[in-house]
């Protein structure tokens, strides 16, 4: 029933290493939406979705171009639970934990998640190849409980089902 | 060869969470191999969930439902030839007649799951833009006047008056005035915005526009949560199709009027579905509430005049300016007048979206239409509104759902979200989690809900640890929420005690044996 996934206390929070960042690629995306009233949040978004985080050697450049102090960059990026400071394994497990799901068995689908991975939340699992995020909502509420894998939703998730799903995502590499 | 008969797959992303895209995919690929011509239509959902993926086929009696499909059942479908309306152990019959959505009131949602939500022709072949056009020939004011007079109140929870946000907004002098659709749809159990902006998003585009016009706004933001990049994408392409087809840009319809609409994403932060954490947010800054006043009609955005509406209250403009605001205060009750479009969630049988006039009872939603629990036991409990809103037990399930009705029994109606629970349901770990819900979302700038949320979190864990002074921790929970609610700067911390008391209230046994304190 549970994943095959080497179980351990070395296994969990492994942090991928950080690879080096292309900062002219981060200056163009800057530059792309600098004019932009309220650029802020597009710009980190851009970043993210190029790099998969926004690594903090980008903050001065943002500030800097934003013509904003580095503390507030960072103020923004530390507030909102979407923006990742390091890197994420290869995929992104989001598990909802909100009460609709909650009352489908969202707890239980959790403590399932967290053993087959072997991390906790925010943690990755010793491979690098999945990070789990608590979510709360997907907007799936009569189907609970709900996950997303990267960008595909998936309802009524069994333990089973979570197995199946990751099996497949470990397949498709 | 025949005509090619139209086949419907929603593309709804529930839908798509249950495998629509795979029975789209098996219904192309089947139809191809045996030679068959079918027109695949990628509509909404009709927010019957436990039906989903519903596929329809259009015949001469109207249209055939079969669901919920999966792909293993496509040949099956063909081998009953349902491209006619054959029988099937998956036929539902004509779906306008299924019971459930025959005894909706429809207004908001009437094209919702009929229609392709990306088509404009289809929109407007279904009295879409009709509210435009009327608005275009009204002056600003008589188009604030209809709002007005229609009755509508903000359908994101707080239930203000609308018509007079934008009557602010009109009267307020400036330069630059901004509309900003709220579609930070956070709560659990609530789904409508979703459904509208990925199944009909013109109508939201459309309200956004009349709203323009109304207030005389020249540009407009429509802050979606990063949790619907379904929603984000649907958005974005109906803006696109709306630009070049004259009803967004310059010169509206003709018209001297400018609007220009955009997305904006959230990332991640519940705080950000209240308004003035929302435009600082946009603004491009961490999403703190403001204290008001001023009010964002007066100084939001950018410190200019702002509409700052809901999803659905924009979304019910179009309709109240097609019909006349008599029409949509004809339904309704009291002061909560139009329909409210309800969510049923969690632990329900027949979950999806139900659009109803106020009035109906929380009896007749969670039993006629949702049919009981999902796993067959009792319901003990339902949590209306949101993360914020108290639960209730079964002896208020005869409250009609009206916001003063709600407010009279001590709960909210919030945005219309229902989440049931069946009787496995721990209350006080329901407590627990609305206290730790607020420490995580908390903006963090009043203490009472930054620091009282967690306080909350560490006195119900020695509550039902069933320590010996566990009467003077529940006394001290209580003085925590009175602090939380009357010290609070936004709903966040000011009702986050609403579920937890409510917790306390009505289901006393879940906190450890012995008495509850009651009337402390």
């Amino acid at each position: 029933m549970k994943m095959h996934i080497k179980q351990g206390a070395q296994v969990s929070q492994a942090v991928p290493s950080q690879p080096s960042v292309d900062l002219d690629q981060v200056n163009a995306i800057i530059q792309k939406y600098q004019t932009m009233p309220g650029a802020m949040l597009p710009v980190l978004h851009a970043i993210q979705d190029a790099l998969g985080y926004i690594p903090p050697s980008t903050v001065p450049l943002i500030a800097d171009q934003l013509n904003l102090s580095r503390a507030e960059v960072h103020g923004v990026i530390s507030f909102y639970h979407y923006f990742r400071q390091q890197p994420a394994g290869r995929h992104i497990v989001q598990l909802c934990r909100a009460e609709a799901c909650q009352a489908m068995g969202a707890d239980a689908l959790a403590e399932h998640a967290k053993a087959a991975l072997g991390c906790d939340f925010h943690g990755t699992s010793s491979d690098g190849q999945f990070t789990l995020e608590p979510v709360y909502c997907l907007g799936q509420c009569a189907c609970g409980p709900n996950m997303q894998i990267d960008d595909d939703l998936h309802a009524r998730v069994s333990n089973d089902k979570f197995n199946r799903l990751l099996r497949a995502k470990r397949g498709a590499l | 060869m025949s005509t090619a008969i139209t086949v419907y797959v929603p593309r709804d992303s529930t839908a798509l969470a249950l495998g629509a895209e795979q029975v789209a995919a098996a219904i192309v690929q089947q139809a191809q191999q045996r030679g068959l011509a079918i027109n695949l239509v990628r509509n909404g959902s009709r927010g019957m969930f436990w039906l989903e993926p519903l596929v329809e086929v259009a015949t001469a009696a109207g249209r055939i439902g079969y669901g919920p499909v999966e792909p293993d059942d496509v040949a099956s479908l063909f081998d009953a030839d349902f491209l006619a309306g054959g029988q099937h152990r998956l036929a539902l019959g004509l779906v306008e007649e299924i019971p459930y959505l025959k005894n909706q009131e429809r207004l908001t949602f009437a094209r919702v799951g009929v229609t392709d939500p990306l088509s404009l022709d289809d929109y407007l072949a279904h009295e879409g833009y009709a509210g435009l056009r009327r608005a275009l020939e009204l002056p600003s004011a008589a188009v604030v006047q209809e709002v007005l007079d229609s009755g509508l109140r903000g359908r994101g929870g707080a239930a203000f008056p609308t018509g007079i946000k934008w009557k602010t907004v009109l009267g307020a002098q400036s330069q630059q005035k901004y509309i900003v659709c709220n579609a930070d749809e956070g709560d659990s159990g609530t789904f409508s915005d979703r459904m509208v902006m990925e199944d009909d998003p013109f109508m939201l585009i459309e309200g956004m526009t009349i709203a323009a016009l109304a207030v005389g706004a020249s540009q407009g933001y429509i802050y979606v949560r990063s949790e619907y990049p379904h929603a984000i994408a649907a958005l974005n392409q109906a803006i696109s199709t709306a630009n070049s087809h004259h009803y967004l840009g310059e010169n509206i319809l003709g018209s001297p009027h400018t609007f220009h609409l955009e997305v904006r994403k959230g990332a991640g932060a519940y705080i950000c579905g209240e308004e003035t954490a929302l435009l600082e947010s946009l603004e491009g800054k961490r999403g703190v509430v403001r204290a008001k006043p001023p009010l964002p009609a007066i100084e939001g955005l950018f410190g200019k005049p702002t509409v700052i509406n809901n999803v659905i209250s924009l979304a019910s403009v179009p309709i109240i300016l097609a019909r006349g605001a008599a029409f949509y205060k004809n339904y309704g009750m009291g002061r909560s007048l139009g329909t409210l479009p309800m969510q049923l969630a969690g632990n329900i049988r027949y979950g999806g979206l139900v659009e109803k006039a106020f009035g109906v009872t929380l009896r007749e939603l969670l039993i006629d239409f949702g049919g009981g629990t999902a796993s067959g036991k009792p319901i003990r409990a339902v949590q209306v509104g949101g993360p914020l809103g108290p639960y209730l037990p079964e002896s208020l399930f005869d409250t009609k759902l009206d916001y003063e009705a709600m407010a009279a029994v001590g709960g909210m109606l919030g945005h219309g979200g229902i989440v049931v629970f069946d009787d496995s349901v721990d209350m006080a770990r329901q407590a627990r989690y609305a206290m730790q819900f607020c420490a995580i979302e908390s903006c963090g700038k009043c203490t009472p809900c930054r620091i009282g949320s967690t306080r909350g979190v560490e006195v119900i864990d020695k509550i039902v640890a069933g320590r010996a002074d566990k009467i003077q921790q529940i006394h001290l929970l209580r003085d925590l929420c009175d602090t939380m609610i009357n010290g609070s700067l936004c709903a966040m911390g000011s009702m986050t005690p609403l579920p937890v008391l409510s917790a306390l209230d009505h289901f006393p046994e879940d906190f450890a044996s012995g008495a509850v304190d009651k009337a402390a």
